[in-house]
């Protein structure tokens, strides 16, 4: 279980996280959601160690990262696995060499083992016969099948994604959607998203935290984003229309 | 920020590059990529640029040596001296931060802008290490070879220019390059290109691992290594003459 207690980060005189507090559980999707500026990417990168928050713990499993030994906070990075923005995948490196990258720095696996694993993970993120290109050469769908899979070849613990979703159709969104759901639940792993895409919201969250100034104004799932009479979270939510219609027929179905 | 703040982020850099690489196999295939990179790809300028500037070295000394008095032997002597004391160590070494330097500011400043440096210090590496150590042992290891290709063929154009423009004899520039050898200028020029390079790999590491923004910030970043890099060299050339030659 990843425990974040009272966690408070600024920088000079803006302070953008103001106390939050929540846990994340083993085989849960978990979404971080809140408008731009809201705090979402400052919250995630406080969870894998980028940022070091002023006050406040992040435990992992009851390990707080902030009282890590050098060794014991390298273990620890072994254990994550994170999904940027932009995929962030190497340049110069093929498809293969990307995935292959975490097990060349941490294991010590012959390089038919490593290609094996390699080979594993890229199938079961649906990417075969692209080992050979490289990120450029790939749509954007792809490159974050490529992430996804270099995040869980080393079996991560955690799993962390910003925006896994920017960019993308609508269709492929999903389709990445189910994908980190579906790893969750077979690997048992802690997974959490930073969204914007509401979407992803109705399909994959099992748990949801709305962020708003820096605060934690919501959590719940994604049955009671429904039901919520929560302003903060409603207004955020359903800004659109279509939403405001669907909720207003989830409603009187369930009446 | 002010010069001092960045000399000691520079120096603070410095610390974290100058760590044991994580994984040898990891580090060897770095190095020998950068190696490719930073020394093999400038060999072409190298050799291109030394033999045309060795040729104008020695057209210009006899253009300005034409007096029956001077012998055609201090031709070669000058053009000679020229080349190993100033043209090859330093004139190819700002050559080199033009090329290299804008190379590796725009590929590490590309990496953290597209948060592949992120990537790297998620899973637990080192990214200081992992990205600069290569590229300085590459440079600090391959450009005096490259100085000294430049050196060679500098003089082998200077003496093809002689002998094609018929101001001198290729005899008497063979006599002049002859004369006076003195091994130290030669270890002068490799304590100068070894100072180069390391400045040539570190200061447009520096401007690209430090850059925040975009695409457009990652280009004054460049522009900025090169000037920097070239101010360096310059600086650095005085200071290492006056203490090595007088």
């Amino acid at each position: 279980m990843i425990a974040v207690k009272d966690l408070h980060k600024g920088f000079g005189d803006l302070k953008v996280l103001k106390g939050i507090s929540t846990t994340f559980h083993p085989g849960e999707t978990s979404l971080i959601i809140g408008q731009s500026g809201s705090g979402k990417t400052v919250f995630l990168k406080s969870l894998i160690g980028l940022h070091i928050p002023e006050s406040g713990t992040i435990s992992f499993d009851g390990r707080i990262n902030t009282d890590f030994t050098s060794e014991a906070k390298r273990v620890w990075r072994q254990e994550i696995g994170m999904v940027f923005q932009g995929s962030a995948l190497f340049d110069s490196q093929t498809v293969e060499e990307n995935v292959m990258f975490p097990l060349k720095m941490f294991t010590n696996n012959s390089q038919k083992e490593m290609l094996d694993r390699v080979n594993f993970v890229l199938d079961r993120v649906n990417l075969t016969k692209a080992n050979k290109k490289f990120p450029a050469e790939l749509s954007g769908g792809m490159q974050k099948r490529v992430a996804i899979a270099r995040a869980i070849v080393m079996n991560p613990k955690y799993l962390f994604c910003d925006e896994p979703n920017s960019g993308l159709d609508p269709q492929t969104a999903i389709v990445i959607d189910n994908l980190i759901q579906e790893i969750t639940a077979e690997y048992k792993i802690i997974t959490v998203i930073n969204t914007h895409d509401m979407n992803s919201v109705m399909e994959i969250g099992e748990k949801i935290v709305f962020l708003k100034n820096g605060l934690k104004a919501w959590e719940g799932t994604k049955n009671e984003i429904f039901k919520t009479d929560n302003e903060a979270i409603v207004e955020f939510v359903y800004s659109s229309n279509l939403f405001k219609k669907v909720r207003q027929a989830y409603l009187n179905e369930t009446k | 920020m002010n010069y001092l703040e960045h000399v000691g982020k520079y120096c603070m850099m410095l610390g974290q590059v100058f760590k044991t690489p994580q994984r040898s196999r990891v580090f060897r295939d770095a190095l020998f990529k950068d190696i490719e990179e930073l020394g093999h790809k400038s060999l072409g300028i190298i050799m291109f640029i030394s033999f045309f500037i060795g040729g104008v070295i020695a057209l210009q000394t006899a253009l300005n040596l034409e007096d029956p008095l001077i012998p055609d032997t201090l031709i070669g002597f000058a053009a000679k001296r020229s080349i190993i004391l100033e043209f090859a160590p330093t004139f190819c070494s700002i050559i080199l931060a033009g090329k290299v330097g804008s190379y590796i500011t725009s590929s590490i400043g590309t990496m953290r802008v597209t948060e592949q440096i992120d990537a790297l210090e998620v899973m637990g590496i080192n990214s200081l290490n992992h990205l600069v150590l290569p590229k300085i042992i590459a440079t600090v290891f391959f450009y005096p070879f490259l100085i000294c290709l430049g050196m060679i063929l500098g003089i082998f154009g200077g003496w093809l220019a002689g002998v094609l423009s018929g101001l001198f004899t290729g005899t008497d520039y063979i006599i002049g390059i002859q004369s006076d050898f003195q091994p130290f200028l030669l270890v002068y020029a490799m304590i100068k290109t070894l100072v180069f390079a390391f400045l040539i790999s570190t200061v447009p590491s520096y401007h690209g691992y430090y850059v925040k923004g975009g695409s457009l910030a990652v280009g004054k970043a460049s522009t900025q290594a090169v000037v920097w890099t070239t101010v360096l060299i310059v600086i650095s050339n005085y200071f290492l003459t006056q203490m090595l030659l007088t």
